[in-house]
């Protein structure tokens, strides 16, 4: 139950950070991730994965 | 460290004898219909007067930086490849360097010290400068509100955000902002904008554009309410919405934006963007210019727009970024309290006295060719490097700026951009058939000096190469050009020119400097 960024279509555009409702995605050696143990998947908290749907290289998706 | 000076801006030193001033009464393009206090509340001239972006006459003597801290984004355009950068505000496939709030605030005191021509800093991404809770804009804001006040603030946004942070944009004293506004329909904006993020979710379809479009309005509304001078930017995409920028002009309009600037959809497959990919075109100059002149009544269009880079740095038309990437930045002393706040002072205090003498012998330039009247206008190219002068050698310009030309004076219409025709001192032939694309619905090109082979295939392709005007004024020698010109074609020495149209240079905006 989480979510992941792939590395290689990320823009780095920072746009996941500011969303993510758990401070779970963080820019680490040249690139975004999303440390699983603290994604929810947004669950609880809106209706889709935010990072998902703010992202414009459509790089986030289910682990 | 290469400096502009004050004199290589206003060609002092290079000066020949001055048009003498006239009597009063400005009917010129520069105070008339396209730009100076005649058309304009006094006080939006005062704000907008040393912008060079807003200004056409100050693009000629005032510089603008971008500085790239809004990489984040919050809608996704068909012209856009968000792997890249903003097709936007700059050059597709060309990415920025993408900056700390901190690094900003100290490139934009680099260059302050360095260019005392720059009078505006503005964050146009290469994102959104409002997405991502605009924290990086707000936090380079702030600081340069403190260190460098005499510096005007601007930010280029979507719209999308903007009713959030009207009273934010307030608090930061930003008076200008500049909306990207394509669409007032949605049925013409699903085919620009795929989704939309808002309020926590991603929409698609027609239901995106429908909310793109209240909060763009919204917050124009907004803008004019809290007294921010609004400027809004069209990418005209032939087929899906350029007879409707019509309709987004009067909109617009209507809520009170001050200047409209319609600029052509930079397409290519190699940019991979969607618009690309699909084979859509961008518009010639002629359709261009054609829906600008519809577009232009008792609204201001902006001509002189150069698409630039989320990162430029410069005069409008040059770009001087390289010499001041975060590396160089960083090693350079910088004098934190707004270093060469001196030097700006001075340079302003120069410009000023310039104009008011600019605007007399203007209007003298017009009175001379008014027993012309009814004349068709024509269209002219000039290589200037800046402060309304022809001033540039024709081999070394990167661009041309074009002027339309008749009796009621000489109005800058736009630039087009060209690959350097001389690059070390020879010439290169294909360079110079470029270059007569880019210019081929003009009937002469106003240069500072030229070479005998270009200007034998400028002739032939029917475009008269003339260096009688070298250093002087711009507006008073196409006046004066186009009165010899019509004269000539009276006793038929020249044949009119028809039906020519030029090519804009796709992918050729925005020329580093050498
Ligand atoms: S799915 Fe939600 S919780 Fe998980 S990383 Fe994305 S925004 Fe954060
Ligand atoms: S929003 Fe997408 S492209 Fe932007 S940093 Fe996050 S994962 Fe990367
Ligand atoms: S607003 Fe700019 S960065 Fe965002 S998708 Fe459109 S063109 Fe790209």
């Amino acid at each position: 139950m989480a979510y992941k960024i792939k590395a290689s279509d990320c823009t780095v555009c920072g746009a996941c950070e500011a969303e993510c409702p758990n401070e779970a995605i963080s820019f680490k050696k040249g690139t975004y991730v999303i440390d699983a143990s603290k994604c929810t998947e947004c669950q609880g908290s809106f209706d889709a994965p935010q990072c998902a749907a703010v992202c414009p290289a459509d790089c986030c998706v289910p682990a | 460290m290469n400096v502009i000076s004050l004199d290589s801006i206003l060609g002092v030193g290079e000066l020949k004898s001055q048009p003498a001033p006239a009597a009063s009464g400005c009917t010129t393009s520069s105070c008339g219909s396209s730009d100076g206090p005649s058309d304009m509340a006094p006080e939006v001239w005062e704000k907008v007067k040393n912008h060079p972006c807003y200004s056409e006459e100050a693009h000629h003597y005032y510089a603008r930086m971008h500085v790239a801290v809004a990489p984040a984004c919050n809608i996704q355009c068909n012209y856009c490849n968000r792997k890249y950068d903003c097709a936007n505000e700059s050059r597709p496939g060309v990415v920025s360097e993408k900056l700390t709030a901190e690094q900003a605030v100290r490139k934009v005191l680099a260059v302050a010290a360095e260019i005392p021509q720059l009078s505006v800093v503005g964050i146009a991404g290469p994102g959104d400068s409002l997405a991502a809770g605009a924290k990086n804009t707000i936090e380079t804001f702030e600081q340069l509100s403190r260190l460098a006040p005499d510096i005007k603030l601007c930010l280029s946004t979507n719209g999308l955000a903007l009713p959030d942070y009207v009273d934010r944009i307030k608090d930061l004293n930003i008076d200008h902002v500049t909306i990207t506004i394509n669409m007032v329909d949605p049925e013409v904006g699903q085919h620009i904008y795929p989704w939309i993020f808002h309020d926590h979710k991603r929409w698609t379809g027609i239901e995106a554009s429908k909310i793109l479009h209240e909060r763009q309005m919204l917050g124009l509304e907004m803008l004019r309410d809290a007294g921010i001078l609004a400027k809004i930017n069209s990418v005209m995409i032939p087929g899906i919405n350029d007879e409707h920028l019509m309709d987004v002009n009067r909109e617009v309009k209507a809520r009170g934006a001050f200047l409209h600037n319609i600029m052509p959809l930079i397409s290519d497959a190699a940019h991979g963007t969607h618009f690309g990919l699909t084979g859509q075109r961008g518009p010639t100059a002629q359709e261009l210019k054609a829906l600008q002149d519809k577009c232009e009544g008792d609204m201001k269009l902006m001509r002189h727009c150069r698409q630039c880079r989320a990162d430029a740095v410069g005069l409008l038309g040059e770009d001087r970024g390289e010499e001041f990437t975060a590396e160089k930045v960083m090693q350079m002393d910088i004098d934190i309290d707004g270093g060469g706040f001196t030097k700006r002072e001075t340079y302003r205090e120069h410009v000023e006295a310039e104009r008011a003498q600019r605007h007399q012998s203007k209007a003298a330039a017009i009175a001379e060719v008014a027993h012309i009247a009814g004349e068709k206008p024509i269209l002219i190219a000039v290589a200037t490097k800046g402060g309304e002068r022809i001033n540039e050698h024709f081999g070394h310009a990167k661009e041309f700026q074009i002027y339309e030309v008749d009796a009621r004076g000489a109005k800058f219409v736009g630039h087009r951009r060209v690959d350097l025709y001389c690059e070390g001192g020879s010439g290169d032939e294909d360079g110079l058939e470029t270059i007569i694309q880019a210019i081929n619905d003009c009937v002469a090109v106003l240069v500072a000096k030229i070479g005998g082979c270009p200007s034998k295939s400028l002739e032939a392709a029917g475009i008269e190469p003339v260096d009688r005007f070298a250093f002087e004024y711009i507006e008073e020698s196409a006046l004066a050009y186009y009165a010899a010109y019509t004269e000539r074609l009276g006793t038929g020495a020249v044949r009119e020119k028809i039906g020519a149209d030029a090519v804009i240079r796709q992918g050729a905006y925005t020329a580093r400097r050498a």
